[in-house]
């Protein structure tokens, strides 16, 4: 069964944030509040959407770290062409924000498969690059509020059932990804490249081609969330999201995702980003000062990946019969 | 069964043979051609004084990168190295609210850079975890810290001859940190190229099962290494705080990639298992003069990213691309 | 030993029905290594054809040709007479090939079900997988097999045996013309093989062709309808297993008459090095002791996953046991690593000689020197004239072939590695030398070398620890075997208890009097 296989790590998470949120009802009963909680998943809607892209890459045993910068670029361009061309309309800048995203992504898996370049080291290049860029278009200047046009900045806030666009597309992402991964024949491909790469290969699946698709879904979600950020916050410049690819990654890790490759899912990653959120949105409520943040995000990455190194630790081969049937 | 001498020579090459053939001597090109380019680009570049200056474009790095290579050589990774400068500053920041004098500012920047090292490391040979997220998660955690300590302040007041490290010269043009530098480089090279310990260095990086295997202390020897990681670590943090003088939490801030590229543009394989500290070196001098030389054609710094993040992934797709169009 | 095919297909097809698949003239270079020169093999319906040959024949290379993994240099691929290519591992797969291979290269992290599965799921609805239906069909494979798993468990809670037959399944669950089977029964037991061969029955039947290789002569001679023989990567010959003998088999794979003799040797047993007691561990092995002499060689026979090198790595210091003493001379000595195992003049000589034995990226003098460098430095710098000589002593009594010291060990020849691996450790001048495997892959030649030299360390007092599935190997080396099965030890025979008969006897769990 699919349940089987997802574990109880992502019952645990989930446990884990609804006592956070229990500690801090007993004090500040507000924060639970729906409303809040909409607020909350709002606003970690950016975080969720990439760690979905994310995790998917880290699945296939590879990081992607330009995802921040590509977020970036994909927002200047389409805020630039906004402020020139106030009339496109939106559902065409969500085309070029995606298809943008999309070859950034596609740029780091050309190099990942056909030249073998190890992961890290293709998206440390790009990251820096792409920063690069939008220095370049941008000549260092910000776009501004004022600048951008009403509709432009509207889509992600605009209310529908009650919730913001914003959250309806992590929603929809969280959807569309979770039946993408368990079961779609690429999907699935994922997890195997990352869990055996040399059986993979015997069962016919093209190692490099599929970490190629890794990047670029990752590139086309980073790209989305582009527009989506610069909108949402009303103004693009070279170094927004900075450093939210350490997040991005912590969300994964939090969430389960094995970073030696084939362990993972979308609900944990959705979780581990939750976790992240709700403690970001919390400091300021229960008087911890956000400087606090960074520290607690570490701490949480680090327990992480011992807890989930412990629950995986290797048995070694099976052999006595007791074994096997205690297992 | 013991035959005669049937007379496997000990090498077919020669040493320099084989050096001159190597990824080193094309970068040593690399760095002559733009050293060149440099002074035909601009009247001020051959000026001792503007060079002296350049030559702190890298060195804090490269006292770092040079650690980093072994850990990077062993098939581990560190990239907690920023923030653990961070958190060495501050605890030397806070010392100075304290009333402690340089020597003290020394040992507390020295020891906290050791045990950021040894939390890195516990984590990673004690319980057995990836040292890629370890070290994101305590690059989290260390700068957090700082930030937790010092919110958006800053401290200064760093007494006067502790100024002496991060500005200080030796003779003439010739900076107290450019001199650290070279005595740093000389001893990691002995120790990399040298010493038993190197050796263990390569076999762990190039297969760590069969170096366990042949009885070597695959644990001990990568906990050492994130040791001299962490104190390398806090020597950069003391050039660095007392060359600018004051504190802030965002210290140093994305360094960490920056010396993970200086050392992989030096040819260390960053899957571990090759590389050498002269191409370190020679990579510490291409990253500054391109720096430098961009800077006196008032290009700004974010654009020399451009060229570093190019030069990163084309240093390694160019002679991989080659060598699939050879076979064609 | 020798039986004659008894098959039970009707209808025997002899020459005038055309083979399934066909390779003709196909030719495989590496670089430096011409793996295969213009070799034949054709696979005909409802038949099996056993491919025959020592290691590094070119086995594995036509089966990785056959399933796309490789493409040849030069040659034919038919398919029903008709000249193909499989430029991918799907492209073989969508042909009808399919391989179980020695090593069960599955999934460790998904279902038993979906790496029966993977790369052709059921679909449902828009094109998505179908899980129930995949848990279905799983099992009804599985039980057509006689394989009780649950097909959604993890693979990796199975062990070695269940996996296996997992691999079988995924074999059976591809509408499959073409079966390879490479070396299936390794890690089966007698009564496993038993299904396996009713199960090769029921494909043959089906019309299905089969390709079967394996080292054991008694079941080449019991299952398979034709034979092929390859030498070092060229086609020797072929035809109906009925009339040939194994004599002439083995002629045709070796090249030569003789059977490999083993090193005359008279055994000087001293007092005793080694004893060991109690040694258990929660998944591998359990209640293992003995104790073993100078100048004595021990041998360790038992299937492939018996748990015998499970323990000899324990042993080593590699993975800690749950309780158990070593003593050696007496005293009690505790190994938590390979460096205190060394120090305690115990070394290894692994299986996995590329993983685990050499550091294949780094030179010769340098792997051998490895675990000496404390002699051949001073106050921990490196003396590479030191070296030198000391990878020369070691690496010329054991006769290596190499361009020099400095080549790297992934540029030799098994046969030679192995010879480094060996060097390495003798330079240590060690007390107990465990050798897993040590002949497993390599040539003729070097395989005596190394009995040769095993010989000669007993001899000179050093005791010997000898992890063989070869039982001529046991039996022309050991002065004594243990025998173990499911990691225990279930024997210890010596003198005129050491036959053939009674080792596969005890290895493969068969009571008193029962015989194949």
């Amino acid at each position: 069964m699919i349940k089987s296989l997802t574990t109880s790590r992502e019952v645990l998470l989930f446990a884990a944030i609804a006592v956070l949120l229990g500690l801090i009802a007993t004090r500040f009963p507000g924060f639970v509040a729906p409303s809040n909680l909409a607020d909350v998943f709002n606003d970690t809607s950016p975080l969720i959407l990439l760690a979905i892209g994310q995790m998917i890459v880290i699945l296939t045993k590879c990081i992607d770290l330009s995802v921040a910068a590509n977020l970036a670029l994909t927002g200047m361009v389409v805020a630039m062409i906004n402020v020139a061309m106030p009339g496109v309309p939106v559902a065409v800048i969500l085309v070029i924000a995606v298809g943008l995203g999309t070859l950034l992504g596609m740029i780091n898996g050309l190099l990942v498969w056909k030249l073998d370049i190890p992961p890290i080291v293709v998206t440390l290049g790009t990251m820096t690059i792409f920063r690069g860029i939008i220095f370049l278009l941008s000549d260092g200047k910000w776009v501004n509020s004022h600048e951008m046009s009403a509709t432009f900045k509207a889509f992600p806030r605009a209310e529908f059932l009650g919730l913001p666009v914003l959250s309806w597309t992590a929603i929809l992402a969280v959807i569309v990804f979770t039946i993408v991964m368990t079961r779609t024949t690429l999907g699935r491909a994922f997890y195997a490249v990352g869990g055996n790469a040399h059986a993979a290969t015997y069962t016919g699946i093209n190692v490099g081609k599929t970490q190629f698709w890794a990047f670029t879904i990752s590139g086309a979600l980073a790209g989305l969330t582009g527009y989506l950020w610069v909108s949402r916050y009303a103004v693009a410049y070279v170094d927004i999201a900075s450093g939210f690819e350490l997040d991005v990654v912590a969300a994964c890790v939090i969430g389960g995702v094995s970073i030696a490759g084939g362990l993972g899912s979308i609900g944990g990653a959705l979780l581990g980003a939750l976790f992240l959120g709700v403690i970001k949105n919390a400091l300021p409520v229960i008087n911890i000062s956000p400087f606090w943040q960074l520290a607690i995000s570490g701490s949480a990455i680090i327990i992480a990946v011992a807890v989930n190194a412990r629950a995986n630790r290797e048995k070694g081969r099976i052999i006595l019969k007791s074994a096997e049937q205690a297992a | 069964m013991t035959t005669p001498a049937n007379a496997i020579p000990d090498r077919l090459q020669t040493p320099w043979e084989s050096r001159l053939k190597s990824w080193e001597a094309l970068l040593l090109l690399v760095a002559i051609a733009i050293f060149i380019a440099n002074s035909f680009a601009s009247p001020y570049f051959l000026n001792a004084w503007n060079l002296s200056d350049a030559t702190f474009n890298f060195t804090e790095k490269a006292m770092i990168a040079f650690a980093m290579a072994l850990l990077i050589i062993s098939g581990e990774i560190d990239l907690s190295v920023a923030a653990i400068i961070a958190l060495a500053s501050t605890a030397m920041g806070a010392a100075v609210q304290a009333g402690a004098g340089t020597p003290v500012l020394i040992l507390v920047g020295l020891g906290t850079g050791l045990l950021c090292g040894a939390f890195n490391g516990v984590l990673v040979t004690r319980m057995g975890l990836p040292s890629i997220v370890v070290t994101i998660g305590t690059m989290s955690l260390f700068r957090g810290i700082s930030y937790i300590v010092l919110g958006d302040q800053a401290y200064r007041g760093y007494p006067s001859d502790f100024a002496f490290f991060g500005q200080g010269y030796v003779w003439w043009v010739i900076s107290f940190e450019f001199v650290l530098f070279a005595i740093i480089a000389v001893i990691y090279f002995v120790i990399l190229h040298k010493t038993n310990f190197g050796r263990s260095v390569y076999a762990i990086g190039n297969n760590p099962t069969g170096a366990l295997f042949s009885g070597i202390r695959v644990n001990r020897v990568k906990f050492i290494l994130f040791l001299l990681t962490g104190l390398m670590a806090g020597i950069a943090a003391i050039c660095l705080t007392s060359r600018l003088g004051s504190t802030r939490p965002s210290i140093a801030f994305g360094w960490e990639l920056e010396v993970v590229t200086m050392v992989v543009l030096g040819g260390v394989n960053i899957l571990g298992g090759s590389g050498t500290i002269p191409g370190v070196v020679i990579a510490a001098f291409v990253i500054g003069l391109v720096t430098f030389g961009l800077g006196l054609l008032n290009v700004p710094g974010i654009v020399m990213s451009i060229v570093v993040g190019a030069l990163l992934i084309g240093v390694i797709a160019l002679p991989r691309l080659w060598s699939q169009w050879r076979q064609r | 030993m020798l039986m004659h095919s008894q098959s039970q297909v009707p209808t025997a097809p002899e020459a005038n029905t055309p083979p399934i698949l066909s390779l003709d003239g196909i030719t495989k270079t590496f670089p430096g290594v011409k793996a295969l020169s213009e070799v034949a093999l054709n696979l005909y319906p409802g038949q099996v054809t056993a491919l025959v040959g020592e290691n590094g024949a070119g086995k594995s290379t036509v089966v990785k040709i056959l399933t796309g993994i490789y493409q040849p240099d030069g040659g034919a691929i038919r398919v029903d007479g008709h000249a193909t290519q499989f430029p991918t591992a799907r492209a073989a797969s969508d042909a009808g090939i399919t391989a179980i291979h020695q090593e069960t290269v599955l999934f460790d992290d998904l279902s038993v079900a979906e790496n029966i599965f993977i790369g052709h799921a059921p679909r449902g609805r828009f094109g998505l997988i179908d899980w129930a239906a995949m848990e279905r069909r799983s099992n009804e494979i599985l039980k057509s097999i006689g394989a009780t798993i649950d097909p959604a468990q993890k693979l990796r809670d199975l062990g070695i045996a269940s996996k296996h037959l997992v691999a079988i399944a995924r074999a059976l669950s591809i509408d499959a013309r073409v079966v390879i089977m490479d070396e299936p029964t390794a890690a089966l037991s007698h009564k496993e093989i038993q299904e396996l061969y009713e199960l090769v029955e029921k494909l043959k039947a089906q019309g299905k062709a089969i390709l079967f290789i394996s080292h054991k002569f008694d079941e080449i001679f019991h299952i398979a309808d034709r034979y092929t023989v390859f030498r070092d990567g060229q086609f020797i010959g072929e035809g109906m297993i009925d009339q040939v003998n194994e004599g002439q088999l083995v002629k045709m794979m070796v090249g030569r008459d003789v059977d490999h003799i083993f090193p005359k040797r008279e055994s000087h047993i001293g007092d005793e090095v080694l004893k060991v007691v109690g040694y258990d561990h929660p998944t591998e092995f359990a209640e293992i002791s003995f104790d073993l002499k100078r100048g004595e060689i021990l041998g360790f026979y038992g299937l492939v996953g018996a748990g015998r090198s499970e323990f000899m790595q324990s042993l080593f210091g590699i993975t800690r046991p749950s309780k158990g003493v070593v003593r050696i001379d007496g005293r009690v000595r505790v190994i938590r690593s390979p460096a205190d195992a060394v120090a305690n003049g115990i070394v290894y000589v692994p299986e996995d000689r590329g993983k685990q034995g050499a550091i294949t990226a780094l030179p010769i003098f340098q792997n051998v020197t490895l675990p000496s460098l404390g002699k051949t430095s001073k106050n921990g710098f490196l003396r590479l004239a030191e070296e030198f000589k000391l990878a020369r002593e070691y690496t010329e009594r054991l006769d290596l072939r190499a361009a020099s010291l400095d080549t790297n060990v992934g540029n030799l020849s098994g046969g030679n590695q192995q010879k480094v691996v060996i060097a390495k450790w003798l330079a240590t001048q060690p007390r107990v030398i465990i050798l897993d495997e040590p002949t497993k892959g390599i040539d003729i030649g070097s395989k005596a070398a190394v009995h040769e030299f095993m010989a000669e360390l007993a001899a000179q007092g050093l005791a010997v620890i000898m992890v063989s599935s070869e039982i001529p190997e046991i039996l022309g080396m050991s002065d004594r075997a243990i025998i173990m099965r499911e990691g225990r030890i279930v024997a210890e025979l010596d003198g005129d208890d050491l036959t053939p008969e009674t080792l596969v006897r005890h290895a493969a769990g068969i009571s008193q009097g029962a015989t194949t």
